[in-house]
């Protein structure tokens, strides 16, 4: 019973995976691209750790994997963050059909 | 009509690894205690694969950038599905570092795109 709901985390964040790897070939900015990824991929590999979790119990292995996890959901958003303003900061241009850009209009 | 085709092609490539991954019989080159697990591996085998062509071919430094930082979250993933199907702890302390690597890099990888020095 424990295995088979892990299992079914592990396949939900393999699902999750997938898709954020499709949108990072299939989007056609690097915002967008960013945007897809950091949501689906993270949220994904901690589905998995989640999964790690169950089936191992309160152990060392599965204490270490809830480490891990909550770890990756500190510093994913702040790594995507950093690297959205280092690109806007170089000059990458925006997909010409974008409607908005707030942080040209704030005159940084 | 042409973008219907590169549409279709793509569709057409992605299902087609999707159910050789599926049907594929399991190698023993490691002791798989459940052949769902070997699966599961060559998934993210495939995932590993999209982020390395855009790697190869995005347009911008940030691209690659991007693209260098899914392949982190995705290697801490890949190893805790192997210390589940080896059942071996350290797995997930390479994952650790790996997290912890990963993190780093991408915030140095961003203060290059900004174009400052390290130290600021």
């Amino acid at each position: 019973m424990q295995q088979i709901i892990g299992y079914i985390f592990i396949i939900l964040g393999l699902g999750f995976d997938v898709f954020g790897c499709i949108g990072l070939l299939r989007l056609p900015d690097v915002y967008n691209r960013l945007q897809a990824t950091t949501k689906c991929v993270t949220l994904g590999t901690c589905s998995i750790l989640l999964g790690a979790f169950v089936i191992k119990g309160l152990c060392a292995t599965g204490v270490k994997a809830i480490l891990v996890a909550v770890f990756l959901l500190l510093t994913s958003p702040v790594a995507a963050h950093a690297l959205a303003r280092g690109a806007h900061k170089s000059g990458v241009k925006l997909w010409p059909k974008s409607v908005v850009d707030k942080y040209e209009q704030d005159g940084n | 009509m042409k973008k219907n085709i590169r549409w279709l092609i793509g569709f057409g490539i992605l299902a087609a690894s999707l159910l050789f991954i599926m049907l594929y019989p399991i190698p023993s080159l490691l002791s798989w205690q459940s052949s769902f697990l070997a699966h599961c591996f060559f998934i993210l085998m495939l995932c590993f694969v999209m982020c390395l062509f855009r790697v190869m071919a995005g347009p911008t430094p940030a691209d690659r950038a991007v693209a260098i930082d899914t392949l982190g979250i995705l290697i801490v993933g890949f190893c805790a599905i192997l210390s589940i199907s080896t059942g071996r702890d350290w797995y997930l302390d390479i994952a650790i570092a790996w997290a912890l690597q990963s993190f780093i890099g991408a915030l140095a990888l961003a203060k290059y795109l900004e174009g400052r020095g390290f130290d600021e």
